[in-house]
């Protein structure tokens, strides 16, 4: 079957690929776009590890066919931020060790993104909903909600 | 997964051409957070599925809510409609229902048109879609036609659209004076899970405070939504007392037909259905009551 072309917006630069029509955005970004920091965990939506943006709305890449990006904005963790400048999200995850094999974590930074874009000021418990979609198996989640409030105060600081 | 053709038509009309090609198997996909799961499930790529992507049509993605009647657009995704305070203020039971489908990804993308029409017997939106009286207007080969909420579902899984038909709108008539809705499930977890047992309600008061008319809706307990006309007319000439409500309870309960599963058994299902009809009659009851 012949593959479709799709132009589409990756983290603010124009982007072409080519995919079956079947495939997932998720696919393509980690085996067209070679784009691996979105993680695969369930494949079915239930654990947020491959949360990307598509028109700046926070969505599994897994639930997204490739061939919606058609036209559309899309984010990854790729355009958030590298290792000589981290945002200030990617930032408290580290000083609050909110994290620890690392794989829910692109996801939960990009969700965390969008939830203080949303909410500059959410509560404990607005955050703890918010990101009920980002599971994390290895730590608890207290670290995870205190370096998202904590991201939170400093922007609004900053701001 | 099975092989796909994709296909984003620009009118109902075209989707409707596509839907009806009796050479294909075809999908209409709203938000596809249960589409693409059940797809991705199919093994056999030998398998082809038309998938009709809805969102490309205008009137999909429309939601307004005038003097009349709510119209809602089957793909507007549960985020935008239920940031709708105006909605909210007409329909606060509607709009915690499309609140619990999901987690804040599903949420962008799924929708309540969807939620109705994938007919899960635990989904979130139909039972209070059925006590608000939703009308479903399908469209089709020949014209539209339309259905009550609680004729669409026909069992687990399946509705009451045949090959070539899609549910292009659903309406709900602005509710009466001091008339409201709720809708409470039952989870394990407070977050992203599936209902155990759920039960929408909405009543209409008088001025003195008594029940004049009122409808019954239950989840998760049958292999459909139920409406109970009984536990609605146990309310009815009532003040919402603990009698009355909890004859309604005994009613959800005696029309409910709860399988046994790892979420929970058959006699607790029914247990918990009748608990969760008297809170939502309650809460139903108060917001009626401080309604002009």
């Amino acid at each position: 079957m012949a593959k479709t072309h799709v132009t589409t917006t990756l983290n603010g630069e124009t982007t072409e690929f080519l995919c079956e029509p079947g495939d997932t955005l998720l696919q393509v970004l980690r085996n067209e776009l070679g784009m691996t920091g979105t993680k695969e965990g369930c494949g079915s939506g239930d654990c947020g590890a491959c949360s990307v943006t598509l028109n700046g709305r926070l969505v599994c890449s897994c639930l997204v066919l490739a061939v919606e990006a058609e036209g559309a904005d899309i984010g990854t963790i790729e355009g958030v931020g590298g290792t000589d400048d981290l945002s200030v999200i990617q930032q408290k995850f580290l000083e609050h060790a909110a994290l620890q094999c690392g794989i829910c974590t692109p996801g939960l930074i990009i969700a965390t993104q969008t939830l203080l874009e949303e909410n500059p000021d959410p509560t404990e418990e607005q955050a703890r909903y918010y990101l009920a979609g980002n599971l994390c198996r290895c730590t608890g989640y207290d670290k995870i909600i205190r370096a998202v409030l904590d991201a939170a105060a400093t922007m609004r600081g900053a701001a | 997964m099975v092989s796909v053709v994709y296909e984003a038509p620009e009118s109902i009309q075209d989707a409707v051409s596509l839907l009806a090609d009796p050479q294909t198997v075809s999908k209409a996909m709203a938000g596809g957070t249960d589409l693409i799961v059940q797809m991705n499930q199919m093994k056999s790529v030998d398998e082809e599925r038309v998938v009709v992507d809805l969102k490309k049509i205008p009137g999909m993605l429309a939601v307004s809510l005038s003097d009349d009647e709510l119209s809602l657009g089957p793909s507007v995704p549960c985020a935008q409609f239920t940031a709708m305070a105006d909605v909210n203020a007409v329909y606060p039971g509607l709009i915690e229902a499309a609140y619990l489908i999901g987690s804040t990804q599903v949420q962008n993308r799924a929708s309540v048109g969807g939620n109705l029409c994938n007919a899960s017997p635990a989904a979130d939106s139909i039972p209070v879609l059925i006590v608000n009286g939703a009308q479903c207007v399908i469209a089709g080969p020949s014209g539209e036609r339309t259905v009550a909420a609680e004729d669409f579902v026909t069992g687990v899984g399946e509705n009451c659209m045949a090959k070539g038909e899609l549910l292009v709108r659903i309406t709900i008539a602005r509710p009466q004076q001091k008339t409201a809705d709720a809708y409470l499930r039952f989870t394990p977890r407070t977050e992203m899970d599936i209902a155990v047992a759920g039960a929408g309600v909405c009543v209409t008061l008088d001025d003195g405070g008594t029940c004049t008319a009122a409808r019954v809706a239950i989840g998760a307990v049958a292999p459909t939504a139920l409406l109970v006309p009984e536990a609605g007319a146990a309310l009815v000439g009532s003040k919402l007392d603990d009698d009355a409500l909890e004859a309604a309870a005994d009613a959800a309960r005696a029309a409910s037909r709860p399988i046994t599963d790892r979420r929970g058994t058959a006699d607790y299902r029914k247990q918990v259905v009748g608990v969760l009809v008297k809170r939502a009659a309650r809460i139903a009851g108060e917001r009626a009551g401080s309604r002009g």
